[in-house]
């Protein structure tokens, strides 16, 4: 990690409790420019509530969060998302009855402030068109990109998931277990998307599984019962026994 | 005033028993039945018919009502309803408006559009002199039977086996399920004791409100305001809304005619904003 | 076609998908053929004009609701109270302006009766932006109820139950006055329902017509690419108030009359059951449910009044059982099937 790149993304003593469960424990996080950081931890651990605080899907019990320097823990997610930040959902959270290309153009027209627009129909801001098709393009499912999203196969989804949050041209971009569920000949194309993610994009991956994790991180925090356990890089998360410990009865951790 | 506040609790009650099944069957399988009125409408006139047409005596009339409307409630649980649960909610309601469309086209087939009356036996209708108020024997009677079913449910609610699995499913039906709890029949016959009780209101009801086709239709009002209000995870929640619209009714159609109405349509959109899981429920909405 | 800029040659693929946008915003022969037929029938059906009037307006009223069950997937059961205060704008407006202009045209009234509802519309859309179908369902019937009550009260203003009478609007555009055989009215109502349809079309086709479609898919992730879903659903609920408002002001208008009953809860389910009849989220199918509806209405009602309502009930049961999506979602269907057996094509 370059420790003198800007900090983009902080939480400071972030708390989130359901009823008497604490599921985010006072975490303290900071992710700088450029950043590949991976959140790793046992099921349950809290990575997807820690996620879903960050993004603005659940308002923390306490505690505050920082985008590039400005207090954001009482901005909506939509005030967020205009801000940089941008997300994908483990389980695939789109819109059934649009198209791929229609999604994505509407994602670029929010981005754009473009989409209170009613007189005009979707196709006639080219521009928009242009860029959604490239972004297919890229992610090489230009050929589905008018089919209905809800017949697509799961791995295109998948794909879409990441392209959605893509177009947002996010300055932070949490992917939140991009790959999961998808059959193994569809996942190196997904791998690939990850790794040639712009380096101006600040990338929190969480993930289970640890060859992904060990391919792309710089950095890992590990997240056990809602607090950070241990942070550091790869290497030393490989090796520290108490890691080990942790995810005993589960994947044994390489690099 | 008195009087007045009397015939509200009693129009209460009755409100209480006609809506009690809706709330726990929306409760249970988060199913809308809109046309829970006509099981309650099926109860009235099956009174009206054997009263008029065969001088069955009132009081038999009571329990008919209520097996009358619980097979007919058994037949189209199983037959028609049990499709639905798994449908969208405007479906559900498409589909029961549409089942009140056709209860209130055959009963105005059968019977017309005039309002029927009901002759209570004579030892019903007397008033008598209480704390100075004049009260109704008939509406003391309504009281008193209303009083017990509700005493009785919420007996059987927190004192049986089948009270305890009800709650499960009603709680969490899934985790019901998991625990080898038999959600459909309870289901089933939930629905059917829920439909027979709206019989047994609507016989009832012949001796304090009017019965005409449209009954369904004007009392579905009713019953959603005691949803929005009472909350479906209690029913001491729907006694309660019960009881203070019947008594709201009462008084605002006797005191203030031109408002009434609009003071509680009003206040039951203030409720379903401010408290969506119901004015008297408890804990959190799901 | 287009004032953007383009700095780089667009690829084979946006070139494409270009066209295959705009071409879905074009106008089909199905569509032209289908208001060719309205067209027509003002020549085929000349003693019925008052009925087709009175189906276009049905109509328009079937595609408010369209917009915003259809495409924002908002249940209603109160766009009655909309309808009906715009007929009761529309027919204070021509009753008090005594046939003179400016204030008993009926254009103007149009776009007032429109405004008001509009105004309704807004301050009410608040109460539906959060909560689920019932809640929704129960809300809106609510302000519908309450509407219906204030109607209902107010006689020094509405006439209470016997109806307003007395609504005279002078001539449309002060050429074509309203005569009995509803040639005007035809005409009239016609064009109003293909003027606010086009600009629907336009609407739902549009960049804010496609993020209502992705609010009612999914609300979370509308969220999360930064739609301010509230600001959405208020606008259309707001612009289908107003279409609803005007469908009020021209049944007001074209009949002379308003009464509680515009108000009522039928008038909301009727119009619901329409658009579910032709299929929700296509804009036509509220067209199409109307006109069935009316004609059935027509001609099983007067067999006996009864019989209809039975019937009514008895589709609404069969439609939810067997054929949902309605008359288009059965076309299209078919012809999906069809376009199936043909081989496979995009």
């Amino acid at each position: 990690m370059n420790a003198a790149a800007p900090i983009v993304l902080e939480s400071r003593q972030l708390l989130k409790q359901f009823g008497g469960i604490t599921a985010t424990d006072h975490v303290d996080f900071t992710l700088r420019e450029g950043a590949r950081h991976a959140l790793i931890g046992p099921n349950g651990a809290g990575k997807t509530t820690f996620v879903n605080l960050l993004s603005g899907v659940l308002t923390p019990t306490s505690g505050s969060i920082f985008l590039g320097g400005r207090d954001i823990t009482k901005w909506s997610a939509r005030r967020r998302a205009h801000a940089g930040l941008a997300r994908t959902f483990q389980i695939n959270q789109l819109f059934a009855d649009l198209t791929p290309v229609e999604t994505l153009m509407l994602t670029i027209a929010e981005r754009e402030n473009a989409a209170w627009s009613w007189f005009r129909p979707v196709g006639a801001r080219t521009d928009f068109v242009d860029e959604a098709v490239e972004l297919l393009t890229t992610l090489g499912i230009a050929d589905i990109a008018h089919l209905r999203v809800g017949e697509l196969a799961y791995g295109k989804q998948r794909l879409l998931e990441i392209a959605v949050a893509l177009a947002q041209k996010p300055k932070v971009l949490l992917l939140d277990e991009p790959a999961a569920g998808v059959p193994e000949h569809e996942r190196e194309q997904i791998l690939d998307v990850v790794a040639a993610l712009p380096s101006s994009v600040a990338l929190i991956l969480i993930e289970h599984d640890m060859h992904l994790v060990f391919r792309f991180a710089k950095s890992i925090s590990v997240l056990v019962n809602g607090a950070i356990f241990v942070e550091g890089a790869p290497d030393e998360i490989a090796n520290d026994p108490r890691v080990r410990q942790v995810y005993l009865g589960e994947e044994v951790v390489h690099v | 005033m008195l009087t007045i506040l009397f015939d509200g609790v009693a129009y209460g009650m009755l409100l209480f028993i006609l809506a009690v099944g809706l709330c726990v069957t929306l409760g249970l399988m988060n199913f809308i039945n809109l046309a829970h009125g006509a099981f309650a409408m099926a109860g009235g006139y099956l009174t009206i018919t054997l009263m008029q047409r065969a001088g069955v005596p009132f009081l038999l009339c009571l329990p008919a009502a209520f097996i009358f409307s619980a097979f007919l409630g058994l037949i189209l649980e199983r037959t028609l309803y049990r499709h639905l649960y798994d449908k969208t909610h405007l479906d559900q309601v498409l589909f029961s408006i549409g089942l009140v469309f056709m209860a209130m086209a055959m009963v105005d087939y059968a019977y017309g559009a005039n309002q029927q009356i009901v002759d209570l036996p004579s030892y019903l209708t007397g008033r008598l002199n209480f704390l100075g108020a004049s009260i109704g024997v008939y509406r003391l009677f309504v009281i008193v039977i209303c009083g017990l079913l509700a005493l009785g449910l919420q007996l059987i609610l927190t004192r049986t086996r089948f009270g305890s699995r009800l709650r499960a499913a009603v709680d969490d039906g899934r985790v019901a399920r998991g625990m080898g709890i038999d959600v459909t029949s309870i289901f089933a016959v939930t629905f059917a004791v829920g439909s027979g009780l709206a019989g047994l209101g609507g016989a009832l009801g012949t001796g304090i409100i009017s019965f005409d086709p449209t009954f369904p239709l004007k009392y579905m009002i009713y019953f959603l305001i005691v949803i929005s209000v009472g909350g479906t995870t209690t029913i001491t929640g729907p006694f309660l809304a019960s009881i203070l619209l019947g008594v709201a009714d009462v008084l605002g159609k006797y005191y203030v005619p031109a408002v009434g109405g609009f003071i509680i349509y009003t206040i039951m959109v203030l409720v379903l904003i401010l408290r969506p899981q119901g004015l008297f429920a408890r804990g959190p909405a799901r | 076609m287009t004032d953007q800029t383009i700095s780089t040659k667009p690829s084979p693929e946006a070139i494409a998908a270009r066209s295959v946008l705009l071409g879905r915003a074009r106008w089909g022969w199905p569509e032209i053929a289908f208001w060719a037929i309205a067209v027509a029938l003002y020549f085929l059906m000349p003693t019925k004009l008052m009925l087709l009037s009175e189906i276009a307006i049905l109509g328009l009223l079937a595609l408010s609701i369209d917009l915003v069950l259809g495409f924002a997937g908002i249940v209603t059961l109160g766009q009655g109270a909309f309808f009906g205060i715009g007929a009761y704008t529309a027919g204070l407006l021509a009753r008090y302006g005594m046939g003179e202009a400016p204030w008993s045209d009926p254009l103007l009234g149009l776009l007032i009766s429109g405004g008001v509802a509009a105004a309704l519309g807004f301050v009410t859309s608040f109460l539906v932006l959060r909560g689920s179908d019932l809640t929704r369902l129960m809300v809106t019937l609510g302000v519908a109820l309450i509407v219906e009550e204030l109607v209902n009260q107010m006689k020094w203003l509405t006439g209470g139950s016997d109806g307003l009478q007395g609504v005279m609007p002078s001539a449309v555009m002060g050429v074509w006055e309203f005569d009995l055989y509803g040639k005007t009215a035809y005409v009239y109502s016609l064009t109003v329902l293909f003027v606010l349809f086009v600009i629907a079309r336009r609407i739902v086709k549009s960049p804010f017509g496609l993020s209502l479609l992705a609010i009612k898919g999914n609300p979370l992730r509308t969220r999360a690419i930064g739609m301010p879903v509230n600001g959405r659903l208020v606008l259309i609920y707001t612009i289908a108030a107003f279409y609803a408002g005007v469908a009020g002001g021209l049944v007001a208008q074209t009949t002379q009359f308003a009464s509680p009953d515009y108000v009522a809860f039928h008038r909301s389910a009727d119009a619901l059951l329409m658009l579910v009849f032709g299929g929700a989220g296509h804009l036509y199918g509220g067209l199409i449910g109307s006109v069935i509806f009316r004609v059935m209405q027509d001609v099983l009602g007067n067999i006996t009044p009864q019989y209809w309502q039975f019937w009514l009930g008895m589709m609404l049961v069969l439609l939810v059982l067997f054929i949902r999506g309605g008359i288009i979602g059965l076309l299209m269907k078919m012809r999906g099937r069809i376009m199936r057996n043909r081989g496979p094509s995009a």
